[in-house]
């Protein structure tokens, strides 16, 4: 115990109202503190505590711990920030205290690397973008390409068909999606029904309420509607199941036990979507068109059998088969896409939920885009 | 030996469990437990498979609601209705979980900082120090403070989550399955970490584990539990004692009695 015995007596300063921490200068100069310096009693605003602090800490004096009944890490750092993380000239502290400062001196101060500012910062975010996109289509390239190898394996060893992977996609993905693409499609029949009505109403072009519908229905919105409910509902599904495969090991599993993952994953999804995908089309675009037949019935008065009869008429079968179309290759798209973002979950929650939003951005973009070459390289077939 | 530990006089037990029964659905956990646990005690609940150890262990931290009795912590009831109140008695314990559950979006260094930045009172240069000053006590460097819970080996993943239990100075310590997973050199400083760190900062440890050697290293008392009921609590040679199938099971095993009771062959 070393006391400064030159200082003149100084009256008790309080500076932690509560009674937790209490400072003030005894004869010897010393700031003497006492009560419970832990995490839990430290006085609220935590700043204008550590500045009184260190104030008090500028005429560097003395400082006498004994009293302190509790001291804890979070009440050493306050101290040692204060004095200004060295130890002060003089400290009387019981052994047990002192172990703890010894733990707060022996931090490492650690100076965070100055983050060097690039001239070409500008160029790395699309940089970086490029070369994401890039490796997500070279990746999908190279999935595609397993799975035809896959399949010319599976034409050869026919009894290694994953048939129950299979059927429970086309049950999850195709069955189990009837009802919502059913009511969608009806539902956009009697908007898009009841508002052609009242444009075409005003030409006394009436009739040609079923034209508009057929085709429209039949080979656009059917096949998109179709594409993005899919791509919500079963593209999540599919990457955020791969991706918690990934994140719990189960492939690395799978794989030890001579499993090849995308024969047992990937491709039963991908095939039950393109199988799915188009009977779906089928499904939505008639819900749609009884839709809009109701609305037309009930707003121009357009009988039943004269609107079938007519649309028989009016749509081309090409339609049909161009929707049908539309329907397989989204329905690759989506799964392909969908497997691809989940093989690439990392494993944190972070990724899986990022790569999941992708995965269903990503398929909804595709499906419209390849919607747009259909519609150009089909430009001259079955329109009347 | 009894069954209730006798308390301090003064001294409200760091956990109080009264008369607590779980069931689920018509399955029966627990019948009837009573048990105290005295602050600055190391208590390991031992129980074979399925016995309802990390049942009990996750009603005492309030995750779970027994469905008969009451479990005090510090005198207070756990699960309080009051969130002030409840809130407050949260932060005096911690939790080390056995897979360690680090949130892996967040790198070891705000894994750490989470419940500390979660009291709104603390400036961020005053945590960054008091992660520095958790990583130094569990033996980790500044520069892992960096990494991502994915990048960690498995006794790193289980010394940053001691890190983070101890962030707050908790007063009750709850690790379910400290050395699960771990070699046995690993599990060795493992144990001799946390034995350091609660000599030294002196809180109140329940464990739970399946390993002799982790009870043996750290356990001041054991509690059994077999049969539903809490069969046998106190030292290791109190327990011994006690007639029971699991107990002499337990004990029979030689690399169990070499760990726990050196003395007795």
């Amino acid at each position: 115990m070393n006391r400064d015995a030159g200082s003149p007596p100084v009256d008790p300063v309080q500076v932690a109202e509560v009674a937790i921490a209490v400072v003030e200068q005894n004869d010897a100069g010393q700031l003497v503190l006492s009560g419970a310096w832990t995490l839990s009693t430290m006085p609220q605003p935590i700043t204008a505590f550590e500045q009184r602090l260190s104030t008090l800490t500028s005429g560097s004096p003395g400082w006498d711990l004994a009293a302190v009944s509790r001291l804890d890490s979070a009440g050493a750092v306050l101290l040692w920030r204060a004095w200004g993380r060295r130890w002060p000239a003089s400290l009387v502290v019981s052994p047990a205290h002192r172990a703890v400062f010894e733990r707060v001196a022996a931090i490492a101060i650690e100076a965070e690397p100055a983050r060097s500012r690039d001239g070409l910062a500008w160029l790395v975010v699309p940089g970086r973008l490029l070369l994401a996109a890039a490796s997500h289509l070279l990746g999908m390239i190279a999935l595609m390409g397993q799975l035809i190898l896959d399949l010319a394996h599976l034409c050869r060893h026919p009894q290694d068909i994953p048939w129950r992977e299979f059927s429970a996609n086309l049950y999850r993905g195709g069955a189990q999606a009837l009802p919502v693409t059913a009511l969608i499609g009806f539902l956009i029949g009697i908007v898009l029904s009841y508002l052609s009505a009242l444009q075409l109403k005003t030409f006394g072009a009436d009739v040609f309420i079923v034209n508009l519908l057929g085709i429209s229905i039949v080979r656009e919105l059917g096949p998109v509607l179709v594409a993005v409910l899919v791509a919500g509902r079963s593209g999540s599904a599919m990457t955020a199941q791969i991706g918690v495969m990934r994140v719990t090991e189960e492939i690395d599993a799978l794989a030890t036990m001579g499993v090849s993952r995308s024969q047992r994953l990937v491709l039963p999804k991908v095939l039950a979507l393109a199988v799915a995908m188009p009977l779906l089309v089928l499904w939505c675009s008639a819900a749609g068109i009884i839709g809009g037949m109701v609305a037309a019935n009930l707003q121009m008065d357009l009988a039943y059998g004269f609107f079938i009869d007519t649309l028989a008429r009016v749509v081309p079968v090409a339609n049909l088969w161009i929707g049908l179309g539309k329907g397989l290759v989204f329905g690759i798209l989506i799964a392909l896409i969908a497997c691809h973002f989940g093989l690439r979950v990392k494993p944190n929650t972070e990724s899986l939920s990022a790569r999941t939003t992708s995965s269903v951005v990503t398929s909804i973009t595709v499906a419209i885009l390849v919607d747009a070459v259909f519609a150009v390289l089909t430009r001259s077939v079955g329109l009347p | 030996m009894s069954r209730f530990p006798e308390a301090h006089p003064q001294a409200v037990p760091a956990v109080e469990i009264r008369g607590l029964s779980t069931r689920f659905g018509d399955l029966v956990i627990h019948r009837e437990i009573d048990l105290d646990i005295e602050s600055g005690q190391i208590l390991g609940l031992v129980g074979g498979s399925g016995s309802g150890k990390t049942t009990l262990l996750r009603e005492i931290v309030g995750l779970l609601a027994p469905s008969e009795g009451t479990i005090r912590l510090f005198g207070q009831p756990v699960r309080d209705a009051d969130p002030q109140r409840h809130r407050r008695l949260r932060r005096r314990f911690g939790m080390l979980f056995q897979h360690g559950a680090l949130f892996s979006a967040l790198s070891v260094h705000d894994n750490i900082a989470f419940p500390l930045r979660e009291l709104r009172t603390l400036d961020e240069a005053m945590i960054t120090d008091l992660v520095l000053l958790k990583l130094g006590m569990v033996e980790l460097e500044a520069r892992h403070a960096r990494l991502m819970p994915a990048e960690l080996s498995g006794g790193m993943v289980k010394r940053v989550a001691l890190a983070r239990a101890l962030s707050l100075e908790p007063e009750l310590l709850v690790l379910d399955e400290p050395t699960a997973g771990l070699d046995p050199d690993r599990s060795e400083n493992f144990v001799r970490l946390l034995g350091m760190l609660q000599k030294e900062l002196g809180f109140t440890v329940v464990l739970v584990t399946h390993d002799p050697e982790t009870l043996a290293g750290l356990a001041t008392r054991l509690a059994v539990l077999a049969d539903q009921r809490l069969i046998a609590c106190g030292t290791a040679d109190e327990v011994a004692t006690v007639d029971h199938p699991f107990i002499h099971n337990f004990f029979s095993s030689s690399r169990a009695t070499a760990a726990i009771r050196p003395g007795a062959s």
